[in-house]
């Protein structure tokens, strides 16, 4: 795939470790009181006019959640996180009343959004591609709705489709990440603000790309998005979400939830480009990215395809996950991951073999520069109902210079015998050979490096819908100025 | 005029002294050989030229176009036209050869204040050289290097001298490890290259490229210092004679 010339121009251009998204926008907040107890629960519940089973719902996650400890088996350290320390909930006053239209959104949060590249306005959007865009806790504006309505697809802030879409919620929510989970899945149980629903109806084939722009704006404040994406028999659906945050000296948590369910025959492709605030050179500042994302291919010859793309954030906690229960279902999983700096990720993909004729592949792309710590952790797990499942996995970790590290934590469990599950695993540098070809060419240290980690990412980046992948291509470069030399 | 003066030039590699005192001239318009045995320092040499890091210049200068080039970066110097088919060229996997071309053609136009070629234009310009150098489509669609023989290896050398018009080219032993139809290939590219304003230093260990490039000057390097220079008849004499026999005569 080919390097667009603006990711040139904005490489050379570009200083070491200029984070293009790191700015504030001055806007009136409403919030929570500090810290999280039952009324902070009760609190966001009210303001998103729930129903009373939603907020039973979240309480019982509360009340799990102050009894759990913080998984500490991940390869990444970080001080203890005070999470009465913490707004966790974070609203422009504006927005108080939800706009009815993009002409009744805030001028400065359209205005945000334009600054980070997604204009809301639908004349000038991409064609094809719906946007819900999520400011801290809450969905500012949900475009191209009328048209989706049209198809039958529902497409809109997950606290709207709780208070509209009651028994689709009440079916599906908290059906593939249960309330207890883990850790971090409880805590966002007790406390999600917002985030995107879908549902496709049966054999709908979604006429556009969905997509979800989440920005984390509000000093000290978590963001905790849920998503909840249904597609329904026969349906098939392609979303992606993109995330950015200001530059801080501070740590900022982000725990979401993503949950995914595919009936019989149906698809689903969710990909993520994830660019959170990754902190300085010197690894003060930077999002805590500790996020349960997991898609159940329900139905029969259903399909879950992850892809991710990632480049920011501290610290990343993630594990994007398929069970594949229906017989002749699939899961994929295409991850890039770069670390540079201190930036350390934990980040890989549980695929679970339930049913007959399962398939999964995993592709893995990590890479490490500078101090930065990069481990790919798996699991490959068939049961013994799951005759005939097949698992491919392929690994590969880059290393840009001396001081970082990559790491490969793959289980298999296999208790078919009729299962086939191959994993190959390469790891390889930058060489200098490579470079000074490169230079003697005309292309600069910094173009080269994006080049090299392109080709090496190229399998991955094909995954990505044609509107994302130059997006992504030109963050793959960004993400990595300065790492050599 | 001199397209490159390569004056008292002294070049260590990790501290070790391999070039000690290379003088050369090539006038734009004209190919020079150096040949030499081993372990001579023609690698080195064209390193050197192409400000490779490690390769320190400890003493001379080498004037390009009559300015001084050993203060720059590898790739300011590829955008002042400097260009070196190297003896091992580089695999880089995932990278197209038609977008490694792109990337680098527009990378040097920009440096140069011209205008970017779109992948439309690049796609026609890089089709009709490859063409010439029998580089069949299908091999600009394969990632750079990957997979590909010695000979297919050094025919993208070619064709990316082809393609970057430089007013300098050094081919480092660009006939290693080629068959004879290869090598023939490989020499029309090179000879179909030859222009009153472009220089070529061509760096062999053996004649036989020379019976195909025919150079104007002939420099036998020994021990990192030019030991003899000649017309094309010297390389004949080396290829009958060995090393041994002209350096001794020469000394």
């Amino acid at each position: 795939m080919a390097i667009v010339p603006e990711t040139k121009a904005r490489v050379a251009g570009l200083e070491t470790g200029k984070y293009k998204y790191g700015f504030v926008t001055d806007i009136e907040m409403e919030r929570a009181a500090k810290g999280l107890n039952e009324d902070v629960v009760r609190f966001i519940s009210a303001k998103k006019g729930e129903p009373e089973w939603m907020l039973e719902w979240r309480l019982g996650a509360y009340k799990r959640w102050i009894e759990m400890r913080e998984p500490t088996w991940a390869r990444v350290h970080y001080p203890p996180i005070d999470y009465q320390n913490a707004y966790y909930y974070a609203a422009p006053k504006s927005q108080a009343e939800r706009p009815k239209s993009l002409e009744d959104v805030d001028p400065k949060l359209l205005e945000t959004y334009a600054k980070l590249g997604i204009p809301l306005s639908e004349q000038k959007m991409l064609a094809g591609v719906a946007v819900d865009a999520v400011f801290d806790s809450v969905s500012v504006a949900t475009t191209f709705k009328a048209k989706l309505t049209e198809a039958g697809v529902i497409f809109c802030p997950i606290s709207e489709a709780i208070r509209e879409q009651p028994e689709l919620v009440r079916k599906y929510l908290g059906s593939v990440v249960p309330v207890s989970d883990n850790f971090f899945a409880t805590l966002n149980s007790a406390v999600f603000s917002d985030g995107t629903f879908v549902y496709v109806p049966k054999g709908v084939r979604c006429p556009m790309e969905l997509s979800t722009y989440f920005r984390i704006n509000a000093s000290e404040t978590g963001q905790f998005e849920r998503t909840l994406i249904i597609a329904d028999e026969g349906a098939y659906v392609s979303y992606l979400e993109g995330c950015t945050a200001p530059k801080r000296d501070e740590n900022q948590l982000h725990a979401a939830v993503v949950e995914l369910v595919a009936l019989e025959g149906a698809e689903i492709k969710y990909s993520t480009v994830q660019n959170w605030y990754p902190g300085d050179e010197e690894g003060k500042g930077g999002i805590y990215n500790f996020v349960t994302k997991r898609g159940d291919a329900r139905g029969n010859r259903s399909k879950i395809s992850w892809t991710q793309v990632e480049t920011g954030s501290a610290i990343t906690w993630k594990y994007p996950s398929c069970i594949l229960r229906g017989d002749d279902s699939t899961g994929e999983f295409y991850s890039i991951a770069i670390t540079n700096n201190f930036q350390q990720a934990d980040t890989g993909t549980k695929m679970i073999h339930l049913g007959k004729n399962t398939r999964s592949r995993i592709v893995s792309k990590g890479i490490a520069a500078g101090h930065a710590q990069n481990t790919y952790r798996g699991l490959v797990s068939v049961h013994p109902k799951a005759a005939n499942a097949r698992n491919h996995t392929q690994c590969d970790s880059l290393l840009i210079g001396a001081k970082c590290g990559a790491h490969t934590v793959p289980y298999i469990e296999c208790r078919n015998k009729t299962a086939a599950v191959e994993h190959e695993a390469t790891t390889s540098k930058i060489s200098d050979e490579q470079l000074f070809y490169c230079l003697q060419r005309g292309i600069n240290q910094e173009e080269a490096v994006a080049l090299i980690v392109n080709g090496f990412c190229r399998d991955v980046l094909q995954q990505l819908p044609m509107e994302f992948a130059v997006e992504a291509q030109k963050l793959v470069g960004i993400s990595l100025e300065g790492s050599v030399g | 005029m001199n397209m490159l003066e390569i004056q008292n030039l002294h070049v260590a590699v990790g501290g070790k002294e391999i070039l000690k005192g290379i003088n050369l001239s090539v006038p734009a318009g004209e190919v020079h050989a150096v040949m030499g045995p081993n372990g001579s320092g023609k690698s080195t040499l064209s390193y050197a030229l192409a400000g490779r890091e490690g390769y320190e210049i400890t003493e001379g200068r080498i004037l390009y176009q009559g300015a001084d080039l050993t203060a720059l970066a590898p790739e300011e110097r590829a955008d002042k036209g400097v260009f070196l088919a190297m003896q091992y060229p580089v695999e880089i996997p995932g990278v197209t050869t038609l977008n490694f071309l792109k990337t680098a053609l527009n990378a040097q136009r920009r440096a140069r204040g011209a205008p970017e070629l779109d992948a439309m234009k690049v796609m026609r310009l890089v089709r009709e050289k490859a063409a010439t150098l029998k580089i069949p489509e299908d091999m600009l669609k394969r990632a750079l290097n990957v997979g590909f023989s010695g000979g297919e290896k050094k025919r993208m050398e070619i064709l990316q001298m082809a393609v970057f018009e430089p007013k300098l080219a050094i081919l480092d032993e660009t006939d290693s490890g080629l068959d004879i139809d290869a090598l023939k290939l490989v020499a029309d590219g090179v000879n179909a290259l030859r222009d009153p304003s472009r220089a070529m230093l061509v760096i062999t260990h053996y004649q036989r490229l020379l019976t195909h490039i025919v150079p104007d000057r002939v420099h036998v390097m020994v021990d990192g210092r030019i030991a003899k220079s000649g017309g094309p008849e010297l390389a004949l004499a080396l290829e009958e004679q060995g090393y041994e026999r002209i350096v001794e005569a020469a000394a």
